[in-house]
């Protein structure tokens, strides 16, 4: 296995016209480790998302993917659908992306797409019905259940996910993107809009993939209880730029941290105080 | 809505100047309307000048008429409650119907079947039976670009013209069978689904309509101007009948009857040709359901509900839109050939924005994606047309009204919802209120 962090960010910069969105921002995400990306509202943390999976051409600077064997993909030469595809990264949006109309245990044989496509033999195959592929078919719909038996789905896997509450939506989607098998899981504020219960059954199903799937996670959250709880590392951002970095217990004493926090929202800054404590 | 009748009574006691207000205004509106449209009526007059009558009391009857229907219709409204499906049918109906919904298909292809043998003698009907056939699997075609993928096509009779005019030509230039000319006319037609998928990958809804309108356009003019090849106006004609794997169905010695021993009749090569068109039809229908269970059919599927997760998830939406648009191409192509061998005589006038619509109804009549919706749809459409012929010109408008009806009671087509394509405990249909229709 390789020693290389996973993920490597340099330099990176995204500029929207006059807007400089990221700023000459370089950080790095460990191996099977949590690292999140925190910081105000607006800081670009998002930006910097869509910039790793490919969603925005960076403007300038260099991400760079090592997977498990030493395979390293420069991401910034990758777009669109083949971040995913290749590089073997996912991701979950802030707002909800599921296929609304379609059922959960769709949603994750949708998320299969291009292992079953292979099985298929692009189509042909499947459309002769050759063994070879049912026994593709069943092994995706095993996985899709061995997933939705982890998130505590599997007695909905045949309602419409636009049907689901919306907790069991967030955590469909965290296993739609695991179906896919990435090495590096980008998780876009997974927390958002969930209770304290809820928020718990999330943190434990992060650690249960960083435990038994060995992804690698990076995650924005504005949910400090969960950013401190789980994550190994955390990187603060603000007006673009990395403001501070860090274990949880060291990014909460950082008298900048506090400041940028301050300067935003009272209230948050006050939450990442005292979470933890 | 369970409130005591007393209250609702009381909260809609002010609607009488509500109702009288409402349909005054209508009243005004229809003045204004008819006053030119049935108050003037112009003519030539006996040196060729305009001269005109006023008919006041026939716009005096018809505002009236608004002006009396538009209290009926609001009285209705208020006594009906809101309108619903669940108000105009109760629900012991509604789940009959879901059961007896289960054996419509069943039923309606044992029946399609037997058509020819039912109507042998009724040529009309026959005729009939195989331009509803036609339509059917153009409807089926169309439904994997628009109802699975979501991509809406306006100019989907592009591929039905390349189709009929590649057997045309292939048939009548180098004397090609139809079994050669039938896959070459799906191949080519694929192609021109994939030229025309290019230019429009990157757009969306109202743009993606418009410039699939624009190709649909484009490929009649060309055929109309490209006269050495296409013959323009006048059309290709002599294009040679099926033939049963060589037989001609003709009264020649060589031909069916005269091998089988039995006396020869027209009907036989309108029989062949309407179990010609199901096969193909019932092709487009199996193909497409196997589609839709396949890791293809499923992205078709996901690219309508959300194309941003799609991408997300490492599928190639470029490559899916194209399959989209080729796969469904195929079939209009295969429909061309067919229409071309049965008419033995095609132009570009076969070939308007008029047939675009009208499949594109069929598929959102019948309920986008649902098979067996859109078989519903055409058999309606192109049937139920036939069935108003005795009234006239009145037939345009009975069929509107029915349409407009249809739309309002099931906004979402014949067959609404949507079936999963795998389940593991449950097989139970998706309410149309979650699908999404897709945005281009």
């Amino acid at each position: 296995m390789s020693d290389e962090p996973i993920l490597s960010v340099n330099h990176l910069t995204m500029r929207f016209g006059g807007i400089i969105a990221v700023n000459d921002l370089s950080f790095n995400a460990e191996r099977r480790k949590i690292t999140a990306l925190i910081g105000p509202n607006g800081a670009g943390k998002t930006t910097v998302f869509n910039c790793i999976t490919g969603f925005y051409k960076a403007t300038s600077g260099s991400m760079r993917l090592t997977h498990d064997d030493g395979h390293t993909i420069r991401l910034e030469h990758l777009n669109d659908f083949r971040i995913s595809k290749q590089a073997k990264v996912a991701r979950t949006f802030q707002n909800i992306r599921l296929f609304p109309g379609m059922t959960a245990l769709e949603n994750l044989m949708v998320a299969q797409h291009n292992a079953l496509m292979r099985a298929s033999g692009l189509t042909l195959l499947g459309l002769l019905g050759v063994p070879s592929w049912r026994t593709a078919e069943k092994q995706a719909i095993d996985l899709a259940r061995t997933w939705l038996q982890r998130i505590g789905l599997l007695d909905r896997a045949d309602d419409a996910a636009g049907n689901l509450p919306y907790g069991d939506q967030r955590r469909l989607e965290i296993a739609r993107a695991m179906c896919t098998e990435p090495a590096l899981l980008c998780l876009d504020e997974p927390a958002a809009g969930l209770n304290a219960r809820e928020s718990a059954a999330l943190s434990e199903l992060l650690l249960s993939i960083r435990a038994d799937q060995g992804t690698s996670i990076l995650l924005i959250e504005h949910d400090m209880s969960v950013v401190m709880e789980i994550s190994d590392r955390v990187v603060v951002m603000d007006y673009g730029v990395k403001i501070a970095e860090g274990t949880p217990q060291h990014v909460r004493d950082d008298p900048k941290v506090i400041a940028a926090y301050l300067g935003a929202d009272e209230e948050e800054a006050i939450a990442v105080m005292e979470s933890g404590t | 809505m369970n409130a005591n009748p007393d209250s609702i009574q009381a909260s809609r006691a002010p609607g009488v100047a509500f109702i009288l207000k409402k349909s005054l205004i209508s009243a005004l509106v229809a003045l204004v309307l008819f006053s030119l449209m049935i108050g003037v009526r112009t003519e030539a007059g006996p040196q060729g000048l305009l001269v005109y009558e006023t008919r006041f009391g026939d716009l005096a009857a018809m505002v009236a008429a608004v002006f009396g229907g538009s209290i009926v219709v609001e009285l209705l409204r208020q006594w009906w409650g809101p309108v619903g499906i669940a108000r105009l049918m109760p629900s012991q109906l509604t789940s009959s119907l879901s059961v007896a919904g289960r054996w419509v298909a069943p039923v309606l292809l044992i029946f399609t079947f037997l058509v020819p043998v039912i109507f042998y003698d009724q040529r009309y009907i026959l005729d009939l039976g195989i331009l509803v056939l036609t339509y059917v699997m153009l409807g089926w075609g169309l439904n994997v670009v628009v109802g699975l993928a979501g991509l809406l096509d306006l100019g989907y009779v592009a591929f039905y013209a390349v189709g009929a005019y590649s057997y045309a030509l292939l048939a009548t230039n180098f004397e090609l069978s139809f079994w050669i000319c039938l896959p070459l006319a799906g191949i080519l037609s694929a192609f021109w689904g994939v030229l025309l998928g290019f230019p429009v990958l990157r757009l969306r809804g109202d743009y993606l309509a418009i410039v699939t309108l624009a190709f649909g356009e484009i490929i009649r003019l060309v055929i109309i101007n490209w006269q050495s090849l296409t013959g323009g106006p006048n059309g290709v004609s002599g294009i040679p009948r099926p033939t049963l794997f060589g037989i001609p169905l003709d009264n020649s010695d060589a031909g069916l009857a005269a091998r089988l021993g039995i006396e020869f009749s027209p009907t036989h090569r309108v029989g062949f040709l309407f179990y010609l068109i199901l096969a193909l039809a019932l092709l487009t229908n199996w193909v497409t359901i196997r589609l839709r269970r396949l890791p293809i059919g499923r992205a078709w599927e996901a690219l309508r509900e959300d194309e941003v997760a799609c991408r997300a998830l490492g599928i190639n939406t470029t490559t899916t839109k194209l399959t989209a648009f080729a796969t469904g191409a195929m079939f209009g192509g295969f429909a061309g050939a067919f229409f071309a061998t049965r008419q033995g005589f095609i132009s570009p006038e076969s070939f308007t924005f008029q047939e675009s619509a009208l499949v594109l109804a069929i598929v959102v009549l019948g309920g986008m994606g649902s098979q067996l919706g859109v078989a519903l749809a055409a058999l309606t459409m192109i049937g139920g047309f036939e069935l108003f012929r005795g009234l006239d010109q009145f037939r345009m408008l009975v069929f509107g009204i029915a349409m407009v009806l249809l739309m309002i009671w099931r906004p979402r087509g014949l067959i609404g919802h949507r079936a999963p394509t795998v389940f593991l405990e449950r097989n139970q249909a998706i309410s149309s209120d979650l699908v999404k229709e897709g945005h281009g």
